[in-house]
């Protein structure tokens, strides 16, 4: 693609267009550029999309109470980045195929991932909880924007393979300084690979401001990797759902990667272990919960003659059958077997690890015997 | 059988694992249109096209990370690292990634994935051009390390690397590329020996010497040299790394009941302390002799000029024979 060429998708990087379609007043903002790649979305459709969010906030609330309670070892909670979330992930094909930090639980809930599958691996309970392939998203990744490079090799497959599938790679503000994610912008780049960038800047990584990350606007980076940048109001459910839909349409075309920055905001911790107290102040977080994603949503929904009080409780009734829904789910993830941490270490029989297996085995087996002893001593039977 | 060189017998296999399936691709620096630094990728791309042997941006990180990408997508990449010491910047990707990804998946993703790395020294090379890491690799869970030694094994073994379901750290030996030996074309792959297992490369009953790559030849030219001086070694060329085939070193040392390893790799942490270890757990009522590890000092790679005071070499190995053995050596009479 050549700049002309870009010009002509008007999609250059332009650092000070920051794409909002809905204010956080709940005003519907009008953008000739963005505007008819929503233009399906009717009044039925944005209830849809707050429905979406709705749900996955009470189910992210629910599962923060449920490490509260012991139930969960860690949670990492999505509140505030829900709009993010949702109008990405809504906008993706189901034969797409997403690679994920391990924030993304709305991506995931898109994706069709189950409440047991969703808690097994903050449960602790096991190394990851849903088929990858079944679900068309990969297991979550900690290792900050190594998972870019995934969701790049994948798309560099699916070129080869000539289908108009794309990946899309969710990663925070602070994985832009990672080395991987750089390098993913290069390959992808080169490749002309069908990724979708989506950096859902929420101001923290952890204790460390954004403004440590990047002395610009993320979106901007973008144009030095020779890929279009959009920088999209993050908690605007419509913008973003705009923004991935074209990024997602320029990949099908082969018109290779998109970087879409969504500006956002993690209203809570960075996980369950953290106190955000001491890094943020009070005003800044009160400054990010006027601009929520899903007020504005009921507000816009509210002068399209639908009955936005009524969705509202309508969908808290949902959200909280799901919560209940997720809270039993908690409970039927089964304990691991103790043999099967040996379990899938290789995909080939492995004589080293069988060997080590074995002796664990053996002297698990030990306390078998002992406690056979010891309930035999108990019935009186020696 | 036709004769080839080290790095023709990879270039075949790799020939042939392409032919044989169309979701194996090699990636790399340089692979594509140079043939590799090394020529070992030597008309690939021309006979395959630029979508099964690419030319890849200089990113090791960006390479390995790409391929776990295309490994998820179905595809078998078979990816070089240049030289050895530009493994570190994948270093990540490989152990909390290419490693763990089937652990983690729980089995639902697989990773064949094959990492050629010319790897050690003897070559005069530049700084980071001589480095021995399998190590690092050897010790982290999920991976295969195999070397191979030789041109009829590397034609075999790195089509049975890429036909692997785990991902392999494949080492060639990067000073012995263009060393000549018969290759059995037309062998089947089915009858071919295991890349776990190790093979006995030379019979003898005194001693038992245990090595890979590139210092196989150096071991057996020195048992040819001991044998000369009333001294047996059983030579027995490794191959697999991770994990090491026990059955056949422990066969040998419980009838030599002396055991020397040696490795280009320095010896804190090395191939050569686990082996010893394990063997000593395995077979001490047969050891005659605690093992002798002849190994590299522990010392970044040395200039070119030094690297012959940094390598095992045949006489290297033969002080350590002595030493295993209880005659003269360069420690008698220093306190262990």
């Amino acid at each position: 693609m050549t700049p002309s060429d870009r010009d002509a998708t008007g999609l250059l990087t332009r650092p000070d267009h920051f794409v909002q379609l809905v204010s956080p007043a709940g005003e519907r903002r009008a953008d000739a550029e963005f505007d008819p790649w929503v233009a399906d979305v009717d009044a039925a459709a944005l209830g849809r999309l707050y429905r979406d969010m709705a749900i996955v906030r009470r189910l992210d609330a629910e599962a923060t109470a449920l490490q509260r309670q012991g139930e969960l070892g860690l949670w990492p909670p999505l509140a505030g980045q829900e709009a993010a979330q949702i109008g990405s992930a809504r906008a993706l094909r189901d034969d797409d195929f997403v690679f994920t930090s391990y924030r993304e639980h709305a991506v995931a809930w898109c994706r069709g991932v189950g409440p047991a599958e969703l808690l097994t691996v903050w449960r602790g309970s096991a190394a990851s909880g849903w088929d990858p392939f079944e679900r068309g998203i990969a297991v979550p990744q900690i290792i900050i924007g190594a998972q870019a490079l995934h969701a790049t090799g994948y798309a560099m497959g699916l070129t080869w393979e000539g289908s108009d599938a794309a990946t899309i790679a969710y990663f925070g503000d602070g994985a832009t300084s990672e080395g991987d994610v750089n390098e993913a912008l290069v390959f992808a780049a080169s490749f002309d690979a069908p990724v979708v960038f989506f950096c859902q800047n929420n101001q923290w990584a952890i204790s460390e401001p954004v403004g440590l990350q990047s002395k610009q606007p993320l979106a901007r980076r973008a144009d030095g990797f020779g890929m279009p940048g959009i920088r999209v109001d993050g908690n605007d459910v419509l913008a973003v759902l705009a923004a991935t839909r074209i990024a997602l349409d320029r990949a099908r075309r082969g018109e290779g990667p998109t970087f879409i920055e969504a500006v956002t905001y993690r209203l809570g911790p960075h996980t369950t272990a953290d106190d955000p107290k001491r890094y943020r102040t009070d005003d800044e977080l009160a400054e990010w919960q006027a601009r929520d994603p899903l007020t504005r949503v009921l507000t816009l929904l509210a002068t399209t003659g639908i009955d936005a009080d009524a969705l509202e409780r309508e969908v808290a009734e949902e959200a909280n059958r799901a919560a209940a829904e997720l809270r039993a789910a908690v409970t039927t993830i089964p304990d691991p077997e103790p043999m099967s941490v040996f379990d899938h270490v290789y995909a080939e029989p492995n004589s080293h690890l069988a060997r080590q297996r074995d002796h664990y085995a053996r002297y698990l087996a030990m306390f078998d015997d002992a406690d056979a002893a010891a309930s035999g001593a108990e019935g009186g039977a020696r | 059988m036709t004769t080839l060189t080290l790095g023709k017998a990879l270039n075949a296999g790799m020939r042939r694992a392409l032919a044989a399936d169309e979701k194996v691709v090699l990636m790399g620096e340089d692979i594509g249109t140079l043939g590799g630094v090394f020529r070992v990728t030597d008309g690939l791309k021309a006979e395959f096209g630029a979508h099964r042997v690419v030319d890849t941006p200089l990113s090791e990180a960006g390479i390995v990370g790409t391929a776990v990408g295309l490994a998820y997508k179905g595809f078998r990449p078979l990816v070089e690292i240049q030289f050895d010491g530009f493994v570190y910047p994948a270093f990540d990707q490989l152990v909390t990634q290419v490693a763990k990804l089937h652990y983690r998946s729980r089995g639902t993703v697989r990773m064949p994935l094959t990492i050629r790395v010319p790897f050690g020294g003897g070559i005069g090379a530049a700084e980071h051009h001589s480095e021995s890491p399998e190590a690092y690799f050897a010790h982290t869970a999920g991976l295969r390390v195999v070397a191979c030694s030789n041109p009829a094994d590397a034609y075999v073994m790195i089509q049975q690397a890429i036909a692997s379901d785990d991902p392999v750290l494949f080492l060639e030996p990067k000073r012995r590329y263009h060393v000549k030996g018969e290759v059995d074309e037309t062998a089947s792959l089915a009858d071919a020996k295991p890349m776990g297992v190790a093979s006995v490369v030379a019979s003898g009953t005194d001693v038992t010497l245990v090595t890979y790559g590139a210092l196989v030849q150096t071991a057996h030219d020195a048992a040819i040299a001991a044998s000369e001086d009333g001294v047996s070694i059983e030579v027995i060329d490794l191959r697999s790394l991770a994990p090491v085939d026990y059955a056949t070193v422990e066969a040998s040392v419980r009838r030599t009941g002396r055991l020397v390893i040696t490795h280009e790799a320095g010896q804190q942490g090395g191939v050569g302390a686990e082996l010893a270890a394990s063997v000593t757990e395995r077979c001490f009522e047969f050891l005659e002799a605690a093992p002798v590890r002849v190994t590299g000092h522990d010392i970044p790679y040395p200039p070119a000029k030094l690297e012959r005071h940094h390598l095992p070499d045949l006489d290297r190995i033969l002080d350590g024979v002595d030493r295993v053995l209880g005659r003269p050596n360069s420690l008698s009479g220093v306190e262990a």
